[in-house]
């Protein structure tokens, strides 16, 4: 059976950096931070007061009033950034078979402020259960892909992987492979995650696993450097259109990039620590490059984890050096978190338009708020720093890691 | 128009996201004002809570119109 070839047709997102896919990357190109105080609710009494949330965000610009209320923002963001995918990609579904549409989305938690806020109401009441009848539809992880077909009417298959901060990159995978072997036509890929709330900070808090640089958000994230503390919690929504390269062809669309290949693996290490020696996160990544069909030094740019946390920055790079040899000081690595803040279930995805957008214009973002590196890193290494690089991008490839051990790395080529 | 009345109006146009106009008393939710079986239970829970009265299931099968509503909270409500 041939394998058919698969590529990527439209992008979406919605996130610290901009509500479209042009204005996140001006913003991606240039450095900016999308760090700041939390709004969404009081932090006064939290370790960490800031996060890279989505600003100025008004759903009623996006939905009616009565539909806002039976989404949860995770949901809301799915929606806002498939719709732009779907009209940048130009499908117009009334001349498609639904059918063969489908979409698998990824969300590492769901409608976590919806769980909070009826678990907070039935605390504080006298024992009287009134739960709203919305509350399990709004809040269970796999609404916000289900919103996505039902608004377009998209028949084909559709589930949501769950895989913690790798679970849209798992999205991209499954997406490519159901294309490859011919279940689909289109896959509508992507993630959405809003946890900037009360327990999402409070519980990444009493990990210690977030920055409380609180008298300087924007530098908060810093991955690689040795003043790094933790990461930097993030919100929204990325959608890449998965089709394949025959059907794009017929219907005259533009293609941006191959998803060439895609790959994932485990740790089976430590609920939250990453193996320290990155042997998993090396071979997820040969993998992947090998499932593209490509060698090692075909890889020009690699977007990273990176999430700006003590062991993490230090067993990546550890991981590409083993996987790539020599060639790991002849490639671009570079972090988007830096800016994006970490936005868990939908990194993947957003990070995945990061190379696309890499790979479409030649230009590796870069990994802002550097100044001194972790002595425990290669500086041979080119992290690119502080300045987008424009450089011949053929092949990008992104890394994604959740908690649990689930790694993926997805390939995207010219 | 009674208290009630504009109460129970007031709820309906919040929770349907309609028009004031469209809440008659003749007015089905399920077919004229596009509310779901889960939009039915919220409205009703809605309508507990404002008027502090509990509806029971059989009680709130029955209420299918926006007149039936008004003259269920007017008999219970204290």
């Amino acid at each position: 059976m041939n394998l058919k070839r698969v590529v990527i047709t439209g992008l979406g997102t919605i996130n610290p950096l901009g509500h479209n896919v042009p204005e996140f990357w001006e913003n991606l190109k240039a450095g900016v931070s999308g760090a700041g105080p939390i709004t969404r609710f009081d932090a006064s009494k939290f370790r960490t007061q800031f996060a890279c949330e989505v600003k100025n965000y008004e759903p009623t610009e996006y939905f009616d009033r009565k539909d806002v209320r039976k989404m949860d923002l995770y949901s809301q963001f799915a929606l806002i950034c498939s719709r732009e995918a779907v009209k940048d990609a130009g499908l117009d579904f009334s001349q498609e078979n639904r059918k063969r549409i489908g979409v698998i989305w990824g969300a590492g938690i769901g409608g976590l402020d919806t769980f909070y806020e009826e678990c907070k109401t039935f605390a504080l009441g006298d024992g009287t259960p009134r739960f709203n009848p919305f509350f399990i539809p709004k809040m269970i992880a796999n609404m916000g892909g289900a919103m996505i077909a039902i608004e377009e009417g998209l028949k084909g298959p559709n589930y949501t992987t769950v895989s913690a901060c790798a679970s849209s990159a798992h999205s991209l995978v499954d997406a490519l492979n159901l294309i490859r072997l011919g279940k689909a036509d289109v896959i509508i890929a992507g993630g959405s995650e809003a946890a900037i709330t009360p327990p999402g900070v409070g519980g990444f808090n009493s990990m210690k696993a977030l920055s409380t640089r609180n008298d300087d958000p924007k530098t908060a994230s810093r991955p690689f450097d040795a003043d790094r503390d933790g990461f930097v919690i993030g919100e929204g929504g990325a959608c890449l259109i998965v089709e394949e390269y025959e059907h794009a062809v017929k219907r005259g669309a533009h293609i941006y990039a191959e998803l060439a290949g895609g790959a994932s693996n485990c740790d089976a290490y430590h609920m939250t620590a990453p193996d320290p020696n990155g042997e998993g996160a090396a071979d997820v990544m040969l993998l992947a490059v090998e499932d593209a069909g490509l060698n090692t030094k075909d890889v020009d740019y690699i977007n990273v984890h990176g999430t700006s946390t003590g062991l993490g920055d230090v067993a990546e790079p550890k991981a590409i050096q083993k996987a790539f040899g020599e060639h790991a000081y002849e490639l671009n690595i570079s972090s988007t978190k830096s800016m994006t803040g970490h936005l868990l279930g939908a990194a993947g995805a957003l990070e995945a338009i990061a190379c696309v957008l890499a790979v479409k214009n030649n230009i590796v973002p870069p990994t802002i708020n550097f100044s001194n590196l972790d002595p425990e890193l290669d500086p041979k290494l080119n992290f690119t720093f502080n300045k987008a690089q424009e450089k011949e991008i053929n092949v990008a490839i992104s890394n994604t890691f959740g908690f649990g051990g689930h790694n993926a790395c997805v390939v995207f080529k010219k | 128009m009674s208290d009630i009345q504009n109460r129970v109006k007031a709820i309906i146009v919040d929770k349907l996201g309609v028009d004031e106009s469209e809440v008659t008393p003749g007015a089905t939710f399920t077919n004229d004002l596009g509310a779901d079986s889960l939009d039915t239970v919220e409205l009703i829970m809605e309508l507990e809570k404002e008027f502090n009265i509990t509806i029971p299931d059989d009680q709130a099968e029955k209420i299918a119109t926006v007149g039936d509503a008004i003259a269920y909270v007017e008999a219970n409500a204290q």
